[in-house]
């Protein structure tokens, strides 16, 4: 069996960050284990710009972000291995993967970080109805087509769902000669980023219709045709309400879920609303060693908050090598409640946090002029009006470790969405 | 008097906002809730601009495509043609991010580059 002292799962944005952390916090065995045939993850096919201006303070596009962090994987001569799939993660740390050219061996951990990123809410996953002909893709699917191997999955397009990558590939379509027709969003708000609505949809006067679903696909080999209808409160197409678009493409982008088969195997406790890992201030799991960060853990909107967290990973891990992560009794439970769906981290031990702990959260719904409180057990210590909150954008609150010394006896941190 | 309705890309508030104008001079920006949306609009109806990003074919290389940018943005009525200069491009591997894929495309005076290496195989 092979020995490092640090394994990371996935080659990503996340996995890059964690490892380039973890070799500047001194530790020498690092590996990373990637599926795919290069480093970067899902950036490789993300084109577009946008990515980077927290990070570095300019606008990139996918792949150039990614390569920021692979010179550093490879300046720092990083170990890596391609086209490899993690198999089996155990409790005691030991990784069990495969690839043509290795077969399948073990690999004993100091420490592991999960780092596998997330996948796309696929059509089985959604209940539409209608034939099951070729031709439907999800978003991401069609967006790898299109940029990485340069095909064309069709010529006209109805869109299902209204996320980031719906909106980007319905520009990507249209530049490439596709006629886009609708992107039919089921809520009555859009999950995706003003700036891509109108820089994807308006720019190119591609139609989004609220509080609309697919209701029918037709075709027997190749999609010929999508109906969509508006819904009710309920989610419940409204009968009479239906307009049927020919087309020979539907792409769908309707969500993400962290891809946890592997933690969930180790025995990491995992979320049913993030449907990641449940993790401490460490971005540690119930298993001792064993870290998470990046879309694994709870999806993300923006890339630069993927690296700053992976950093935190990074750095948790290397210090859980060398012995100096004290134990991990975790003494404050933070609780989201009223508007508030989830927070990351879900608990906190003051010794091990840091002067300054990031608690990234969502919201459930669209809130105007409205505070983010966080409760100390029953006293309010925070309350931040803000002007606009949606689901598509994380909130941050930020906790002082000085702050939650002063309390001593502190149980629980309460965050929630208060009107006033 | 022309009027304009916008979408404000600032934040998440995504203000509508109506703008005024008079033979092409901006006379009011209404429906804006900060500065952030005026300026936005004032932009917006003068001289809109884009950065155009798509691929473009290589030769030789480990990947069948390469993925471009122009350097910085273009006017927005330019996007079709520019599209149209990069799906004429013919590049040979290797190339290194940064490197010129179309000079001066459609005479913008911005330059389209490669936003991603390709090795040689």
């Amino acid at each position: 069996m092979m020995n490092y002292d640090i394994v990371i799962v996935g080659g990503g944005p996340a996995g890059l960050a964690a490892a380039v952390a973890a070799r500047n916090a001194g530790v020498d065995k690092i590996l990373i284990l990637e599926r795919d045939k290069e480093l970067g993850g899902i950036l490789n096919q993300c084109i577009h710009n946008g990515f980077g201006l927290h990070t570095f303070k300019e606008e990139l596009t996918g792949p150039e972000y990614a390569y920021r962090f692979i010179e550093k994987v490879l300046d720092a001569k990083i170990e890596y291995k391609l086209n490899t799939m993690v198999m089996d993660i155990s409790e005691d740390r030991v990784v069990t993967a495969m690839s043509r050219e290795d077969g399948m061996y073990q690999i004993k951990a100091g420490a592991v970080i999960l780092a596998m990123g997330c996948r796309e809410r696929p059509r089985g996953a959604l209940n539409i109805p209608g034939f099951r002909p070729a031709g439907i893709f999800s978003a991401g699917t069609a967006q790898r087509l299109v940029n990485i191997e340069g095909y064309m999955p069709g010529r006209e397009v109805v869109i299902l769902g209204s996320g980031d990558i719906g909106l980007i590939m319905a520009r990507r379509m249209t530049l490439e000669g596709a006629k886009v027709k609708v992107v039919a969003e089921l809520m009555p708000y859009s999950g995706g980023l003003k700036r891509n609505i109108v820089q994807c949809l308006d720019d190119f006067g591609i139609p989004l219709k609220l509080s609309h679903t697919v209701v029918d696909i037709e075709g027997k080999e190749k999609v010929t045709a999508v109906t969509i209808a508006e819904v009710d409160g309920k989610g419940k197409p409204i009968p009479g309400t239906e307009e049927r678009y020919t087309c020979d493409t539907l792409l769908l982008s309707c969500g993400l879920i962290p891809e946890n088969e592997l933690s969930r195997n180790a025995g990491v406790e995992m979320s049913p609303i993030t449907s990641g890992p449940i993790v401490n201030e460490s971005l540690e799991t119930n298993i001792p060693g064993v870290f998470a960060c990046g879309n694994v853990l709870h999806v993300h909107d923006l890339v630069d908050y993927v690296s700053e967290e992976a950093d935190r990973a990074g750095q948790n891990a290397a210090k859980f090598v060398k012995g100096e992560l004290s134990d991990a009794k975790s003494d404050i439970e933070i609780v989201a409640t009223e508007g508030a769906r989830y927070t990351v981290p879900s608990t906190i031990n003051v010794d091990r946090m840091d002067d300054k702990l990031t608690v990234r959260f969502r919201v459930g719904a669209v809130y105007k002029d409205s505070f983010v409180s966080v409760y100390f057990d029953d006293e309010r210590v925070m309350h931040n009006k803000k002007r606009i909150m949606a689901p598509g954008e994380m909130e941050q609150v930020i906790l002082l470790k000085d702050k939650l010394k002063e309390k001593s006896g502190l149980k629980k941190i309460t965050v929630k969405i208060e009107n006033e | 008097m022309e009027k304009r309705e916008l979408t404000c890309i600032g934040c998440p508030m995504g203000c509508a906002i109506t703008v005024e104008l008079e033979n092409g001079e901006v006379v009011s920006v209404t429906g804006n809730t900060c500065g952030i949306g005026d300026k936005y609009a004032r932009n917006e109806v003068t001289h809109p601009e884009r950065t155009v990003t798509s691929t473009a074919v290589i030769l030789g290389g480990d990947k069948p495509r390469v993925s471009v940018k122009t350097k910085s943005n273009i006017p927005k009525d330019k996007i079709d043609a520019v599209m149209k200069e990069i799906d004429a491009a013919v590049m040979s591997a290797p190339i290194r991010i940064g490197d010129v894929v179309v000079k001066n495309v459609c005479g913008t005076g911005v330059d389209v580059v490669a936003t991603r290496n390709v090795e040689k195989i």
